[in-house]
């Protein structure tokens, strides 16, 4: 994908749909694409160091301790939360085939949401949705 | 063109084809050579040499090779500070680049590396079949056939190293009149022009750098903000060779750095305006030039592949691949030099190996062709035993010394194995990300890593049941050595259970 079509896709996400044109060129500057065979880990449960994650292609089985919990698919995010808490994932995330990906160094997280609040709010949207369903299922 | 009697490797049927003369191509074949394993080398250049017959532009690498160091130069320990040489065995044909250099420079020149690489191929005996171009590819069952402009090639397997090699420039309106990097002319043919640069990468920072003397005065341009390498802690950003146009920038001395998206180019009869949009408030910014040069990066020059099943991602349209750099879509194609970039490994902290240059790429090459020796050719690595109580100073020796696991950090790491039996074995330099996402015995490896405040420390990975469940870091030390008692305690403990 040449930077134009990156930012045609990052419009389509619901992540970045308060972000107008300069500013997607901007931000599919900011990140770099990545690809993952078949099977590859991308977040390391236990691990230090990761990433932030936003899905161009693809699927992902989020494993805890080897058991599937969740799928995520094209236009979802990963690794936000062991950024936000400076802790490593709590989760495997695995491509279930060829996985095709956006990322942002774990460090720059802290910066880029400060420099987009609109992409902040959409995170926040996300997470407090995650968190609500998580009340619904221990209730 | 070499007289058809002299050329080694006509058309024919081959277990291996390498493609591709540069770094990446020898370093492939020399390690083929090395394991008897028959295979051809085609190129379509009519020297070795690669990107390296005429890049970069202003003629000085950015990679060093420093003669005096502690280690003697025929040593693998010496590889850590020769970044430009490619791999050998034998004692004599390592370390050729710094016996080429004149010594005005710890960086070689372009010709010094291009003289380096042809070197290596004469003193290893390396044939390569040059001025044969591969055209077009095809699968005839588990073959592929390479068409090439001397006729088609067959082979189990094919190692594409052809570089990122293909100038690539965006469908900008107006880049019509926008030369790329590779069109750059002499210096001195920018004198007194006002000079645009599209890009914020070394090339755009090594075009300003080499022109500064010249332009009457230079912006540099791209929607993200430039980063520096002594901030990244790595290779990743602006290297301090090329930093130079940045301090004139924030001194106000004629450079200016602006975060800005190119969105249109207008010629006029004696200049150009490039149409700019901030992207700090979204604000147009008309910028009146007299030259535009795009330092906007190169593709992989992969022909037909994605038409086999060759999955590309990126600007660069890198191949989709496994740690082993062997196509994700289509088994049997693989890839050397600097390609093996888009195999992203661990990236920890954000931290890229250095696989797009050729001290990280020398060593891929050796993985990738253990690897197809092995899986396809039946050629088993030796995995010599150790004894129990030497495997903590091994892996304290190889995390101090070890030019593996410096050239790539957090990439490649050194392994030992418990063998069914209890035995222990060595499994030698392993891809981390290989070793971490595979089930297997229990083991251990060791790595050299760098954090986000820069802090470069052993990192120990222990395989226990199938799985590894965390990394452990190990102290940094001041001078980088970590053969201490604290140290040997640290990692005993971590792997006492499993290879103790």
């Amino acid at each position: 994908m040449n930077s134009e079509e990156v930012v045609d896709e990052l419009a389509s996400l619901a992540l970045f749909a308060d972000l107008q044109r300069p500013q997607l060129r901007a931000v599919a500057h900011i990140f770099s694409e990545e690809s993952f065979p078949p099977g590859q880990r991308i977040l390391r449960q236990g691990f230090a160091g990761s990433g932030f994650y936003v899905i161009l292609e693809g699927d992902v089985a989020v494993r805890i301790d080897g058991e599937e919990r969740a799928r995520l698919s094209k236009g979802d995010f990963f690794g936000e939360m062991s950024l936000l808490l400076g802790e490593p994932p709590v989760a495997d995330v695995v491509a279930v085939g060829e996985l095709h990906v956006l990322h942002l160094a774990g460090p720059d997280l802290k910066g880029f949401l400060e420099q987009y609040p609109p992409v902040m709010f959409r995170m926040l949207q996300s997470v407090a949705r995650r968190l609500r369903n998580a009340n619904r299922l221990r209730n | 063109m070499t007289p058809e009697v002299e050329r080694p490797f006509p058309p024919g049927d081959y277990p291996v084809v390498i493609v591709g003369s540069g770094p990446g191509g020898v370093q492939a074949a020399y390690m083929l050579s090395r394991l008897g394993i028959e295979h051809a080398v085609i190129s379509a250049d009519p020297s070795p040499g690669g990107m390296f017959r005429r890049f970069p532009f202003f003629q000085r690498l950015l990679s060093w090779t420093k003669p005096h160091v502690l280690y003697e130069q025929d040593t693998r320990e010496y590889e850590w500070y020769d970044w430009n040489s490619l791999l050998a065995t034998e004692p004599e044909n390592r370390a050729v680049m710094p016996g080429l250099m004149d010594g005005t420079s710890e960086f070689p020149s372009r010709p010094e590396m291009e003289l380096g690489i042809r070197t290596f191929a004469e003193r290893t005996g390396l044939r390569i079949r040059h001025d044969t171009r591969w055209e077009g590819t095809e699968r005839d069952g588990e073959r592929f056939v390479l068409h090439t402009s001397d006729g088609d090639y067959r082979a189990q397997a094919v190692i594409f190293a052809v570089g990122v090699a293909d100038p690539w420039m965006p469908a900008t309106p107006g880049f019509e009149h926008v030369a790329h990097y590779v069109d750059t002319r002499v210096p001195e043919t920018y004198e007194g022009k006002r000079l645009f640069i599209v890009g914020k990468q070394n090339s755009g920072f090594e075009l300003a750098s080499g022109l500064l003397h010249w332009a009457s005065r230079i912006i540099l341009a791209s929607p993200r903000p430039a980063t520096l390498s002594v901030n990244t802690h790595s290779l990743a950003g602006v290297r301090a060779r090329y930093v130079q146009p940045w301090e004139d920038s924030n001194l106000g001395g004629g450079v200016f750095i602006l975060n800005a998206s190119i969105e249109r180019v207008d010629r006029h009869e004696t200049s150009l305006t490039v149409h700019t949009r901030r992207s700090d408030n979204g604000e147009p910014f008309p910028v009146e030039v007299d030259e535009v040069i795009a330092a906007t990066g190169f593709q992989c020059p992969l022909v037909d592949l994605p038409d086999l099943g060759v999955n590309v991602f990126g600007q660069s349209r890198l191949p989709t691949m496994t740690n082993h750099f062997e196509s994700a879509g289509v088994p049997g194609i693989y890839f050397a030099g600097t390609i093996g970039q888009g195999v992203a490994g661990l990236k920890k902290y954000g931290i890229p190996a250095n696989s797009g240059a050729v001290h990280g790429a020398r060593y891929n090459a050796r993985l990738m062709v253990q690897h197809l020796a092995e899986t396809r050719f039946g050629r088993k690595r030796e995995r010599p035993a150790v004894k129990p109580a030497e495997v903590v100073d091994l892996l304290l020796n190889e995390a101090t010394t070890a030019p593996e696991l410096w050239n790539q950090k957090s990439y490649l790491a050194r392994a030992f194995m418990r063998d069914e039996d209890g035995t222990i074995r060595d499994e030698g330099i392993v891809s981390l990300a290989d070793f971490v996402d595979s089930a297997g015995p229990d083991a251990v490896a060791i790595t050299v890593e760098t954090d986000d405040t820069g802090d470069i420390h052993p990192a120990v990975y222990v395989r226990r049941h199938g799985r590894v469940d965390a990394d452990a870091r190990l102290d940094s030390s001041p001078l980088h050595d970590y053969r201490t008692t604290g140290h040997r305690k640290a990692l005993q403990a971590l792997i006492g259970h499993t290879l103790g």
